[in-house]
């Protein structure tokens, strides 16, 4: 914590960055992830965009589970809605991209409306598993309605584009993805400084208490998951349009699986832990990868080991910060920040 | 006085257990009305009734002269019913200045959209509620100075209070009490005392209470209700009520009346 | 409509459901015991295949060897997860104690495929072949001979907890914790012993499932079907868990059989959605009651 800023009024008190050291640091972020894309390599590029994709989608899911105490297992599902409706527009329409990918995060709000109505009657655990079923009449829709979805074999897309600017490289994509990863984590940053979050985190931590108090828990229940299952959707969008082809098994359980993990990993119910959990989350396949290809040479069998080895990672990650680091990298950040904000005076 | 809840004839049982067998009392407007009696006398399931989380199975309750069946909780609580609840629910997860905004909520307008952007009319009620917030309850509850924690982090008085910060956001017609000293030491209890009889005077706000401490109860109530076994034996003025002999008896289950006028008649020790 | 084809196929799909039952089943006791959803039931039943496979396929034991040695190391490892993993999130919230399952789930996929590999595999046959009839009705011999081993289970269960000791204290931790501790009842071992008996029962149901539909690292999705199955009875209740197993696996089959292998878990969780909306505990669960 930096000493010595006197607020002047309630307004600077409550705005996002409260110091001019912190508006500095933020702005030295912007500019650092809008020079990436000239300095990066094309794998690094293909990264950045990755890990963009999964920091919108870990912060929706975040919302939903992290702040308001929802566990959803339909996230994969979410996403999946998203893409198909790139797609399936990209092919039957011209739209431009932003207008698609609202269509991607509206419908999959619509969706995740539906599938959050038991929380009409049920919460917690039940709900989580209403979401499931979700994700599986999903999963069915997706591979079945074959003149929509293209079944099985999924659907192949246009590049992103507006007023005839095609986004055919990684590179233009990830002038899309990255700009929209930063407003909607500041969206989501946003809400949890207004009544809606509070009334989440209420929801979160006593529901009954909350309603005495005043908040419509189904209506605000609903409203996490149509927030969290439009940042799916849009999420979901993106991926379309990263990868120009969406099938059903571009979304499976195991994603969901993902994401919960990456929300944990990162820290529930805090939006720098989400990103953090993203990125970790999104990275470590890849540092596996990149370990596989240099044991290759000596051990011929290794790539057949990483994708188990990913699996028992995944889980081990998630029941290891549960038990050990509830809080998440989060936490473990600002240990870190604590420490060198400190750094000079401390000995 | 009018009376600004009139409950008539509740009763409220869990499978076997009667937790209320037709109780009717008031609770006159502008005054501090307190319900004692034992443990499980059905306190806090009266106050669960008038929030509407239990449904009586028999009887009204009348609120400002209207039947309140059928109004769900955050609807009676936009109406003015706020209230603390026994075991303290704080939102752990919320700094103090978020958890009594939270009381707020009832009052504000803005929706998601609104929220996403953080501009125009969200921006403004939110900066109402921080003023509003921070002018008449953080200063006058003395509590300035934790605003920023974590509630976790709070003594356990502490969290009473601003527990109590919290209902008073809600702007309460009515402020349900349940049991606002339980726990405290005594430094806490004469400022909690000092909180109520403030805001009675100060808010016009009707003050309905459950409390175990009968110096306190003695000191600051204006109407007393005793709850027994779900029944209501007598209500009255407190110099009524302690000296009525089947309270004596209900409280502490026995007719040794010398000891049992000492418990009733305690020391004033409150301020 | 043929009605042969159609109570063959409710045959083996009542068959089948018996197994679901007695899955069911050990998930309840997990969950009356310590109030944990668990969603690794499935990748124990797998864990226990495998061992069975290890144990009667390549070591070559005889498979009423290698049965039972399978089915205590499923039940070891669900002691085992317990205590590790289970018991240090005591006091934590449900939602993040699921979520440790689902991280011990996807664990022991890995490990599991690590060890034997990503390929499907076939058990060793080792049930009687000769078909069964059930008057001109037949019946697999692998479904029919499996059911009867896990219904065998299933009442040395029930009566095992109606009427010994240790099936009391699970009761009474199961209705009242602190008053089960009061009572001298070792409340940490109950936890333990639900997991080991829970697990139980899991594992020689998945030894059995495999045995007739064979073994992959996908084999725990059956954990889904399981999930459907208790939901369905309602979570506390083990009657629940034995008349929706039997319905479950039944219409599971039957959707399979008619509709095509892709309907099999949009029936089921179909019914999971209807049940959740109109009976939101389940047919047999119990609500608990909520204060503040
Ligand atoms: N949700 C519930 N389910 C079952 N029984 C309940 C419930 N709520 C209250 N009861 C029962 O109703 C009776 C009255 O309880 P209540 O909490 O209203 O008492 P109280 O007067 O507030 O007691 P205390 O002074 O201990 O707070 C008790 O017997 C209690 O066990
Ligand atoms: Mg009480």
């Amino acid at each position: 914590m930096r000493i010595g800023d006197a607020k002047q009024s309630y307004e600077a008190d409550e705005a996002i960055w409260t110091s001019s050291t912190q508006k500095i640091w933020f702005a030295c972020f912007l500019l650092a992830l809008a020079v990436f894309p000239f300095m990066a390599d094309a794998y690094f590029l293909y990264m950045g965009c990755l890990v963009g994709i999964a920091v919108i989608s870990t912060t929706g899911l975040n919302i939903l589970t992290g702040f308001t105490g929802l566990i959803s297992l339909g996230q994969a599902g979410f996403m999946g809605v998203g893409g198909y409706t790139v797609a399936w527009m990209s092919i039957n329409t011209e739209l431009p991209f932003p207008i698609t990918l609202l269509f991607a995060g509206l419908l999959a709000a619509a969706v995740g409306i539906l599938v959050g109505l038991p929380s009409l009657r049920v919460k917690g655990l039940y709900l989580a598993i209403a979401t499931l079923a979700g994700s599986v009449f999903l999963h069915f829709i997706f591979a079945e309605w074959e003149s929509v979805t293209g079944g099985m074999g999924g659907l192949s897309l246009e590049p992103a584009h507006f007023f005839g600017f095609t986004f055919q490289s990684d590179f233009r994509m990830y002038f899309i993805i990255v700009p929209l990863a930063v407003l909607m984590v500041l969206g989501a940053k946003n809400v949890f400084r207004t009544r809606t979050g509070r009334a989440f985190i209420a929801i979160r931590d006593r529901d009954i208490s909350a309603e005495i108090l005043g908040i419509n828990l189904l209506r605000y229940k609903l409203m996490s998951f149509a927030l969290s299952s439009f940042y799916a959707g849009v999420a979901g969008g993106l991926f379309a349009y990263f990868y120009r082809v969406v099938t059903p098994e571009s979304f499976p359980l195991s994603m969901s699986i993902f994401y919960l993990a990456a929300v944990i990993v990162g820290g529930m119910g805090n939006l720098l832990g989400g990103i953090l959990g993203a990125a970790f989350m999104t990275l470590i396949p890849e540092a596996l990868g990149l370990l596989t290809a240099a044991l290759t040479p000596f051990y011929p069998n290794a790539p057949i080991f990483m994708s188990p080895m990913l699996e028992i990672i995944f889980g081990a990650l998630i029941v290891g910060f549960l038990i050990f680091e509830p809080h998440g990298l989060a936490e473990i950040w600002h240990r870190i920040r604590r420490f060198f904000s400190l750094w000079p005076f401390r000995n | 006085m009018p009376n600004i809840l009139e409950i008539n004839n509740l009763s409220l049982s869990f499978g076997g257990v009667k937790a209320l067998q037709d109780v009717s009392f008031r609770v006159p407007e502008n005054a501090v009305t307190t319900v004692i009696g034992p443990n499980g006398a059905g306190k806090t399931s009266l106050f669960n009734c008038i929030s509407g989380f239990y449904k009586p199975q028999q009887g009204t309750i009348r609120y400002q002269g209207d039947v309140l069946a059928g109004i769900k909780p955050p609807a009676r609580a936009a109406m003015g019913l706020a209230r603390t609840f026994q075991n303290i629910a704080l939102f752990r997860g919320m700094t103090v200045l978020d958890n009594i905004k939270l009381g707020a909520h009832v009052h504000m307008k803005s929706g998601l959209l609104g929220s996403l952007a953080y501009f125009g009319a969200t921006r403004r009620e939110e900066m109402a509620v921080r003023r509003d917030v921070e002018k008449h309850i953080i200063d006058f509850l003395e509590i300035d100075h934790i605003r920023r924690q974590s509630v976790a982090s709070l003594s356990y008085g502490l969290q009473k209070r601003v527990e109590l910060a919290r209902a008073l956001a809600m702007r309460p017609k009515v402020l349900m009490l349940d049991e606002p000293v339980a726990g405290m030491n005594r430094e806490e209890k004469e400022d909690m005392a000092r909180f109520i009889l403030d805001i009675r005077e100060e808010w016009g706000v009707t003050v309905l209470m459950v409390e175990h401490d009968m110096s306190m109860v003695m000191d600051i109530s204006d109407h007393i209700a005793v709850l027994n076994f779900g029944r209501v034996i007598t209500e009255g003025l407190p110099a009524e009520v302690q000296n009525n002999p089947e309270v004596i008896e209900a409280y502490l289950g026995t007719s040794d009346m010398d000891s049992l006028r000492k418990k009733l008649n305690p020391e004033r020790e409150v301020a | 409509m043929d009605w042969l084809f159609f109570g063959e196929i409710s045959l083996a799909g009542l068959a089948m459901g018996g197994l679901y039952a007695l899955i069911g089943l050990g998930f309840v006791i997990i969950y009356k015991a310590t109030r944990v959803i668990n969603f690794a039931i499935g990748e124990i039943m797998m864990f226990a295949a495998y061992l069975f496979l290890t144990f009667a396929g390549g070591m070559e034991m005889s498979p009423w060897v290698a049965l039972p040695l399978a089915v205590l190391g499923g039940s070891v490892l669900g002691g085992v997860i317990e205590k590790v993993m289970i018991r240090p999130m005591l006091g934590e919230s449900p939602i993040a104690v699921v979520m440790v399952t689902i991280g011990i789930a996807s664990i022991l996929v890995g490990l599991v495929e690590l060890v034997w590999g990503a390929d499907p595999q076939l058990l060793p046959g080792f049930l009687p072949r000769k078909p069964v009839f059930i008057g001109e009705m037949y019946l697999a011999p692998k479904i029919a001979y499996g059911f009867l081993i896990g219904a065998a289970l299933l009442i040395v269960y029930l009566l095992y907890f109606r009427f010994s000791r240790g099936g009391v204290a699970l009761r009474a931790t199961a209705s009242d914790q602190a008053a089960a501790y009061s009572m001298g009842i070792n409340v940490r071992r109950v936890f333990n012993m639900a997991w080991v008996f829970g697990s139980l029962a899991a594992s020689l149901a998945g030894v059995l499932v495999a045995a007739t539909g064979g073994l992959s690292p996908q084999f725990g999705a059956i954990g889904l079907s399981v999930l459907v199955v208790v939901i369905v009875g309602g979570l506390d209740s083990i009657v629940g868990a034995l008349i929706a197993g039997v319905f479950i696996g039944w219409l599971e089959t039957v959707a399979g059989a008619y509709l095509g292998g892709e309907y099999r878990m949009p029936a089921t969780f179909a019914v999971l959605a209807v049940i959740l909306v109109l009976r939101p505990y389940g047919l047999f669960g119990t609500h608990e009651i909520e204060r503040v």
